[in-house]
Parts: structure tokens; sequence; C-alpha cells
């Protein structure tokens, strides 16, 4: 089990958390402009990295804040 | 019975060039290699393996055969890859131990009940052998659930498969490998893929760490690590990569003679011939390229098949691993031809890929001859998540597929 250190409530087990997946996928700035390909891409489209990876958690039994980890997707560490 | 020789295939130098390379010597790239051969007379093939053949999840899958899907075009592929199942050992002259010792979905509550019904009717009308089992037939079909009312999860009713079961997953590997090596393809263990040579859009060869091979037709079978190869060819796709955990038991006496499996509480369960109960359950939450999980997931399996087998209490695990399963948004695979010309891809099988191993290996073979695909894998072509033609079967697959 991974220790995933909450901005708020410090560090705690992972089955405390549920993920999130890939961080920084912006809602698009103009929706009615996108296209079918542009929508296939802001919706199902994600970066599936074999090492580290920036991706969203959420303290669902704690705090209840979503906020950014910096993670290893092979060696599972956590780096701030 | 005649004696088990040395080996079953060859271990060939890679040549310079071939018509076609499958990147991933596990059993979909195998049955693909097989099915090029013996379904199209293409044998100037390679099957190029990072590890050892059949040692990624194939090796570490809990070899659960089913078809008993929702949508019309899952049940007409996983339906196929039954019927293939069912003459696959006499074809490989190979024993598969493949036992269609019957597959139970168990309801819990009533939405499984009503899912379960509705599944039930489509298979029947897709051909696919469907039955609901009420709870008293449950009790009789497989003793050892626990179907007493005051059960943490009541069982409401079941869907049964009589024609689903489970198969030998080594022998399957090794039966395809030896025919496929017999028909002249070149199987080519610890040789990683690096890198691909794109020329005006076009995939000319792989490198890899053996040098570089020209190629014809470059097919990923690459499960987990499709993501990473199809970055090296310039395409994002929409997979992630997550650890799917799985376990067996100590060697018992025969005490479970069906396959069992629970959405709603997240366990699967067979016996296999040699004795040990095997268990999977949900995928770890993150992605992971690390071939392990975190125990908490574990715990909450054996807590699930405890509630359900009773029995099972004194059971002790006997080893546990993780396999890395590339799942896609609508749990259902990708199958075709990519933004790259000659470049095709087979993935997105996610937690359920063994059971589709020949069904698999047959469609993609003649997608990757004929350049086009097959009518049964044409609805699982990439561009569904542009066009929104979802196969979606989260409902009878997402869990426990």
């Amino acid at each position: 089990m991974m220790l995933i250190e909450c901005p708020h409530c410090g560090p705690r087990d992972e089955n405390e958390f549920r993920y999130g997946g890939q961080a920084g996928v912006a809602y698009p700035e103009r929706p009615a402009e996108l296209g079918d390909e542009e929508w296939a891409a802001y919706v199902f489209m994600r970066d599936n990295p074999k090492g580290w990876f920036h991706e969203r958690w959420f303290h669902t039994s704690g705090c209840r804040t979503w906020f950014t980890v910096h993670r290893h997707t092979v060696t599972h560490e956590i780096r701030p | 019975m005649t004696p088990h020789p040395d080996t079953l295939w060859r271990t060939p130098r890679p040549r310079r060039s071939y018509d076609v390379v499958i990147v991933g010597g596990g059993g979909h790239g195998l049955a693909t290699a097989y099915y090029l051969a013996r379904n199209h007379g293409i044998t100037n093939v390679a099957v190029i393996e990072k590890g050892w053949l059949a040692g990624g999840n194939m090796a570490r899958n809990t070899t659960i055969i089913r078809s008993n899907y929702l949508w019309d075009e899952s049940a007409a592929i996983y339906e196929h890859s039954l019927k293939l199942w069912e003459g696959l050992g006499d074809e490989l002259d190979y024993d598969l131990q493949f036992s269609q010792r019957g597959v139970l979905n168990l309801a819990h509550n009533l939405h499984d009940v009503r899912e379960g019904r509705r599944r039930v009717n489509a298979n029947r009308l897709n051909g696919v052998d469907a039955e609901w089992l009420e709870p008293d037939e449950v009790a009789k079909f497989c003793p050892i659930v626990n179907t007493t009312a005051s059960a943490r999860y009541p069982v409401m009713g079941a869907t049964l498969q009589r024609r689903g079961g489970i198969a030998k997953h080594d022998h399957v590997a090794w039966a395809l490998a030896r025919k496929a090596d017999q028909y002249g393809v070149d199987l080519i263990q610890d040789t990683e893929v690096t890198g691909f040579e794109i020329t005006g859009g076009r995939a000319v060869a792989v490198k890899t760490t053996r040098g570089t091979i020209a190629a014809g037709k470059i097919a990923l079978a690459a499960a987990g690590h499709t993501s990473v190869l199809a970055s090296m060819a310039g395409i994002r796709l929409p997979l992630q990569s997550h650890p799917l955990q799985a376990l067996v038991s100590e060697l018992l006496e025969p005490v479970l003679d069906c396959v069992v499996m629970s959405n709603a509480v997240h366990v699967y369960v067979s016996q296999a011939h040699k004795g040990e109960l095997v268990m999977g359950a949900g995928i770890d939450a993150y992605n992971s390229y690390g071939q392990r999980g975190a125990f908490h997931v574990i715990e909450a399996q054996m807590a699930a098949a405890l509630e359900l087998f009773p029995i099972f209490s004194r059971v002790r695990v006997l080893r546990t691993w993780a396999g890395i399963v590339d799942v896609s948004p609508d749990a259902s695979p990708i199958i075709g031809r990519t933004p790259v010309e000659n470049l095709f891809i087979n993935a997105g099988w996610g937690t359920g890929g063994f059971k589709a191993t020949p069904g698999s290996g047959w469609v993609y073979a003649h997608t990757i001859a004929h350049g086009e695909p097959h009518p049964l894998a044409e609805p699982f072509a990439l561009e569904r998540f542009t066009t929104g033609a979802l196969i979606d079967e989260h409902g009878a697959a997402a869990v426990a597929h």
C-alpha cells in the first residue's frame, strides 16, 4: 500500500483515497467550436506513461480535497 | 501419450525482414501468428517478445472462458472465440485442459437480478447459451456457495453459461507456439522493440535491441504496454494501464466444479485441475506498469470470497501476483488499423483477454492479411471513440471479466 501525502491531512494510506487519473486535463475553452476528434481527445485520450506521471487523487475518507501527485508508474515512488 | 519433447519451437536469430512482425509473444500474439499461417498462408512472420513467450498476462490471468456479453458486437466476437476453443485442443493436437464446467455470475441485489435476466435474454437472441438460475437452483448447481437468506451478500439468483469454463493457460500458449513454429513463424524472445521506422506515414521497420527488422506490416499485441509502443509511433490511445491482481490457494481436494463470479462483491473463483483455488479481483485503481498491486485489494477480495464461500475459511493463500492490463473507456478491445499505415493494433482487452485468445487471433490475422478489418473486428476500431459508437460492456465485464 502506498503512503500518499494529502496537502491538508498529511501522509495517509492509499485506501483513503480515490484515483482521478491524469492531471492538467483542462476543459476546452471554446467547447462549441470543437469537432468530433477534439472531443474524443478531451474525453477519452489520456497519457499512459511508463515512468513519472502527474495525476489527481481525491481524499475520499478524509478532507475530500482533490490534489496533484507526481508518481512513478513502475516504482510507485512519489516525489514532491 | 507421446513423451514431451525437450523443445516445442526453435530459437531462431531474427532475419533482416519479414512480411509481418508481431510485437508481443503472449496468447494473442501467438494466436495471431498461428492464424496468419493457417488461414491466410502468411508464414514469413516474426513474433518479437521482450521477455519469454507467454510470460506476461498469459501467465497471470485466471483462465476463465465465457461469451455471455451483453451487446451484439461483443457476443459475436466472444462467441466466435468460444466456438474456436471448443475445437482448439484437437486442432493443435495438444491437451489444453479446456473444461466447460459452467460459469455462474451471481446476483446479490435487485439491480444484479435485472441486469442478469436482461443479459440472459440478450445472449439467447445472439445464439449464446445462457440460463437464469433461482437461488435454490444456484444451491443445487454449486452447493458450497452460501445461499442462506442471512448472508452478507444474499444470492438472489445467477446467470449460468454451461459452455463456459477454464483452460490451462501455459498449454494454450505452448500449443499455439509449437504450431506457429511448425508453419515457419520465427518466435524471437529476449528482444525488445525500442521504436519504429516510419516513412511517409507508413511503418516500414521495427527497431529492436537486436537490430532493425524490416516489416511489410507491424502488428501490436502487447496488452498493458501498448500505450508505450504506440507513443513510439506518435499515436495516442484511450488506454490506461493498471495492475490486476490474482492469487492461488494451496492445493485442495476437488471442492468446486464450476466457475463462480460476482461483480457486486469483486471476486471470481475456480479450482484448477491441479487443485488450487484460483481467484481474481478488480484492478488496482491507479496507473501502473509495476506488475504488483496493493495488499488491501487482496484483503477485500478475500473478505468477499469468504462471505460467498464460508467453507474456505481455513484455506491458505499460496501466492499472489499482478499483471498489467490495458483498460479502455468502454471496457471493450481496440482492434484494427491505426493512423500509421501498415501498423495495426490489438489492445484494450483489459481484464478479460484470455477467453478471447483464439477469436482475437483469428480476426486480427484477417485484419492484418487483408488490410481491412474482419467483420467481427470492425465495430472495435479505434475510430469508435471519435464517432461515439462505443461498446459499453462495463455492466457485463467491468469487474469480473
